[in-house]
């Protein structure tokens, strides 16, 4: 397998605080990869350096081999990387299929258009990936009257809509019921495969990251302390402290 | 020499009551995110309390601890009326969108001004001599007024007690605690409310201290509450919004300035101002200690929108109706109701260009009258210096906002929020301020005069058929874009920007391009203007008529476009009918509080939320 991103010591520093210490990491196509760790680890920092939302104290981010360190998120997006956000920002005053076509008029650029009615643009498209995502049924729905669940999916639909090539998502199921998750989880593990997309997730839940991720990231603290599959991840000593030591742990940030 | 130490002394002891002002204005900016339109009343009302009570309290408590005195009083008395506006006024509306705060502290102006009216009369009064202070040092043979020189040694003092309050007291912890997050503030158990009130009558209280402090140099008048705005507004903005010292510094250098430029650039002075702005803005955009707004993710506040719709069959066809009714109205009415009628179409296009960046966009614009007057002047000094012919000057007036659109556009579309509300409106005082000063060119306050349209369109009839023609196109226009992908993508963009940023969108670039659109509409709005009255004037580009434009999109209601178009017409019957009465600001101000309070979605939205209720509209998911 190839691999589609690369992650060259990447850190960020927010004064003398070093949210992120320099760590380095690739994804291969096609591959489902977990980044989780305690809150606070990093791994939204480290996310919006990928995609663009916070430019990196240093390091370099590739995709495909090409340096995509520091570009704007929109330009990032048109390279083919998707992304979903661990705090929804769907478009509240429009419907969920017109959310679904805004994303597909940007993909064909169509943003300065000051004529011609957006509602009918892209439709078909539109029903496509909602229906791919479950949410065909609900697809002239206001979006502010979407339950917490069917908002992820929504993003999950909006996220796929200019192809990525890679997707970065961000608690994709954080707040959904247990059952939600695994079905979200499901349908996006289906879509990978099917659509031979790579994803990068993180995620609370250990349920879910051991179902569904080929592969697994530990960040804690800025630093990378495991890379590998789940059986790697699962005997690491490190990982283990993390994890299963939470009494270590929450001592030592009481001290902090 | 001397001269020149005289100067930086005079700005510097003007600057300490404008840094009142400011560092007021700061405040409750830091504490209740309004900003407080009403600055300028507190500030007037300041001046005329302080001459009452300077009149009074001498005879009483002798002359030093009577003047003295009756300033100490004056901070009292308004900080009081301060409280009274935020308790009946403010605290109703705190969880509103910011529009309808500015436009309710829009209302109190209006209320204030028709009440200083009738208690101190029209009469400009001298403010009386400080006792004494009355006569001049000479420093270097130079005369300064002993009256300045105390003004200077008080204000860092102010500064200080200032600072001290908000970084040594349990009010100040509060305050910077609110300043930073109010919702935590609120969860801690702080009753908010009087702490937002306590803040709102410190803050109203500083703007009286300026305005009574300044009195020995000069006095009281009914226009002071808008002259300050431009200055307040200028200093707020450079200095950053919320920080004390930056008020500070801001205010003794737009002071200094001042009376560097009355000294050696008298034609120049109210530019000047602006344009050191604009300098600093370049190189520091939130101000020079200001912080950047970091724009939370927990979304917008209110109800969220419904999806716009086209409009169906019925629509339609009621829309063909009245512009059918509008058409055969020549007929059957007399030529004054079509004038009326040519001002409510010509405001209503206007209205409805600030409405696509307002509503649409989420761009809160203080200043779109500089488009407005813009285009107007832009066609009228075109038909003055080079005789063009009607129909191509016309052109220009929207040509010409649009252009003017694209270069202020250029330095606040980087902003938002209340910045972007501030530096609009910074802007449009410097191309009112360049058209008021710019004689040679502009005329100044004579206006420029005899523009009248070609010979085919002279008469109320043609011209009120031109107009409307040239509105209702701008009007469908404006609706078609709004339903395209761009007015999409604007909608997006306010919605959230960062979504939208990470689909690919240049949200920045599409605000831009609506804000020189709008811009171009409004100029479009003040060419028919400029030629129906056949001349111009610098009001045409004044605080008031933007305000006027931002209280009918309000009035109307804010989310649609037909908002702006109702809201026009019905201020303008409302404003034909009102001002024929002698306090006339006073009932206007007083409708604005009541529908703000009341009806907070407009006339569009309330009627709308009416139709619902009784069954004539068709309930949709969202309501």
């Amino acid at each position: 397998m190839t691999e589609i991103l690369r992650v060259e010591n990447l850190a960020k520093s927010y004064g003398t605080f070093e949210a992120v210490k320099g760590i380095s990491f690739t994804v291969r196509e096609g591959e489902m990869k977990a980044l989780i760790g305690p809150n606070g680890a990093g791994k939204s920092t480290c996310f919006n350096m990928l995609t663009g939302q916070i430019r990196p104290t240093r390091g370099e981010v590739f995709l495909d081999g090409a340096r995509i360190t520091g570009l704007p998120p929109r330009v990032i997006w048109r390279r083919g990387v998707g992304r979903t956000f661990q705090i929804t920002g769907t478009y509240q005053s429009m419907t969920v299929i017109e959310n679904v076509q805004m994303a597909l008029i940007s993909h064909n650029r169509r943003v300065f258009s000051l004529f011609g009615r957006a509602r009918a643009l892209y439709r078909t498209e539109a029903l496509a990936l909602l229906d791919r995502a479950g949410m065909a049924d609900q697809a002239e729905r206001p979006c502010s009257v979407l339950a917490y669940g069917d908002l992820k999916k929504l993003e999950l639909a909006i996220a796929l809509a200019h192809r990525p090539r890679l997707l970065l998502m961000d608690e994709p199921t954080a707040g959904m019921a247990p059952s939600a998750r695994i079905a979200l989880m499901q349908l996006t593990a289906e879509i990978v495969a099917e659509e031979g997309l790579s994803v990068l997730f993180t995620e609370h839940d250990m349920d879910v990251v051991f179902a569904h991720a080929h592969h697994i990231m530990v960040l804690n603290r800025g630093e990378l302390i495991a890379d590998g599959n789940a059986a790697e991840v699962r005997a690491n000593p490190q990982v283990q402290e993390v994890y299963l030591g939470g009494g270590m742990l929450f001592k030592e940030i009481d001290h902090a | 020499m001397g001269f020149f130490i005289a100067q930086l002394l005079t700005g510097l002891a003007n600057a300490a009551a404008l840094f009142l002002v400011a560092s007021g204005l700061s405040l409750i900016f830091g504490v209740t995110r309004i900003v407080n339109f009403a600055h300028g009343s507190f500030y007037m009302l300041g001046a005329y309390v302080g001459i009452t009570l300077m009149g009074v309290l001498p005879g009483v408590l002798g002359p030093h601890f009577g003047f003295w005195g009756a300033i100490v009083l004056t901070g009292l008395i308004v900080g009081l009326a301060g409280a009274l506006v935020e308790i009946v006024v403010l605290r109703p509306i705190y969880r509103a969108p910011e529009l309808f705060q500015l436009v309710a502290t829009f209302g109190v102006i209006l209320v204030v001004q028709d009440l200083a009216l009738m208690v101190w009369g029209a009469e400009d009064q001298m403010g009386p001599r400080a006792p004494g202070l009355r006569g001049v040092f000479r420093i270097l043979g130079e005369p300064i007024p002993k009256y300045d020189i105390v003004l200077i040694c008080i204000t860092p003092f102010i500064l200080l007690a200032l600072w001290a309050l908000i970084a040594k007291t349990r009010l100040g912890v509060l305050v910077r605690a609110a300043t930073q997050d109010r919702e935590m503030v609120a969860a801690l158990g702080v009753n908010q409310r009087w702490l937002f009130t306590g803040v709102f009558a410190l803050g109203s209280a500083l703007a009286s201290w300026g305005g009574a402090l300044q009195l020995p140099k000069g006095g009281a008048d009914l226009l002071m509450d808008f002259n300050i705005i431009g200055p307040l507004f200028v200093v707020t903005v450079i200095g950053g919004m919320g920080s004390l010292p930056g008020a500070f510094i801001a205010a003794v250098l737009i002071s200094v300035l001042n009376v560097f430029g009355v000294a050696y650039m008298p034609q120049s002075t109210l530019v000047l101002m602006f344009v050191v702005m604009a300098i600093v803005l370049i190189v520091r955009p939130y101000g020079l200690l200001g912080k950047e707004e970091v724009a939370g993710e927990h979304g917008q506040s209110g109800a969220p929108e419904t999806p716009i719709r086209p409009f169906g069959q019925r629509g339609k066809i009621a829309v063909a109706g009245l512009l059918l009714v509008l058409a055969l109205l020549p007929l059957v009415t007399q030529p004054f109701a079509l004038v009326l009628l040519t001002d409510i179409v010509i405001f209503a296009l206007f209205a409805a260009s600030l409405q696509f960046i307002l509503g649409t966009g989420g761009l809160v614009s203080f200043g779109h009258a500089a488009f407005y007057g813009g285009g107007a002047y832009a066609a009228a000094l075109m038909v003055t210096y080079a005789k063009t012919p009607m129909e191509i000057a016309f052109l220009f007036a929207p040509l010409g906002a649009g252009m003017l659109a694209l270069v202020i556009g250029w330095f606040c579309i980087r902003l938002s929020g209340v910045y972007f509300a501030m530096l609009t409106l910074a802007f449009s005082q410097l191309v009112w301020s360049l058209v008021f000063q710019w004689r040679a060119v502009t005329r100044g306050d004579d206006g420029l005069i005899d523009i009248w349209p070609s010979a085919w369109l002279s008469g109320t009839v043609p011209y009120y058929y031109f107009t409307l023609v040239v509105g209702v196109l701008g009007i469908l226009f404006l609706r078609t874009v709004i339903h395209a992908p761009f007015g999409y993508a604007l909608r997006a963009g306010r919605d959230s920007a960062r979504q939208a940023e990470a689909m690919g969108i240049d949200v920045k670039r599409v605000q831009y391009v609506a804000f020189a659109l709008a811009g171009a509409l409004a100029g479009l709005a003040g060419g028919l203007f400029v030629f129906a009255k056949g001349s111009v004037f610098p009001t045409e580009l004044e605080i008031g008529k933007s305000f006027d434009a931002l209280i009918v999109v309000f009035l109307g209601g804010v989310k649609t476009l037909s908002g702006g178009i109702v809201g026009a017409s019905f201020m303008a019957a409302v404003e034909d009918w009102l001002t024929r009465l002698h306090y006339w600001r006073l009932l206007l101000g007083l409708l604005i509080i009541a529908v703000v309070i009341l009806a907070p979605e407009g006339i569009v939205g309330s009627a709308r939320r009416l139709g619902l209720r009784l069954g004539l509209v068709k309930h949709t998911e969202a309501d």
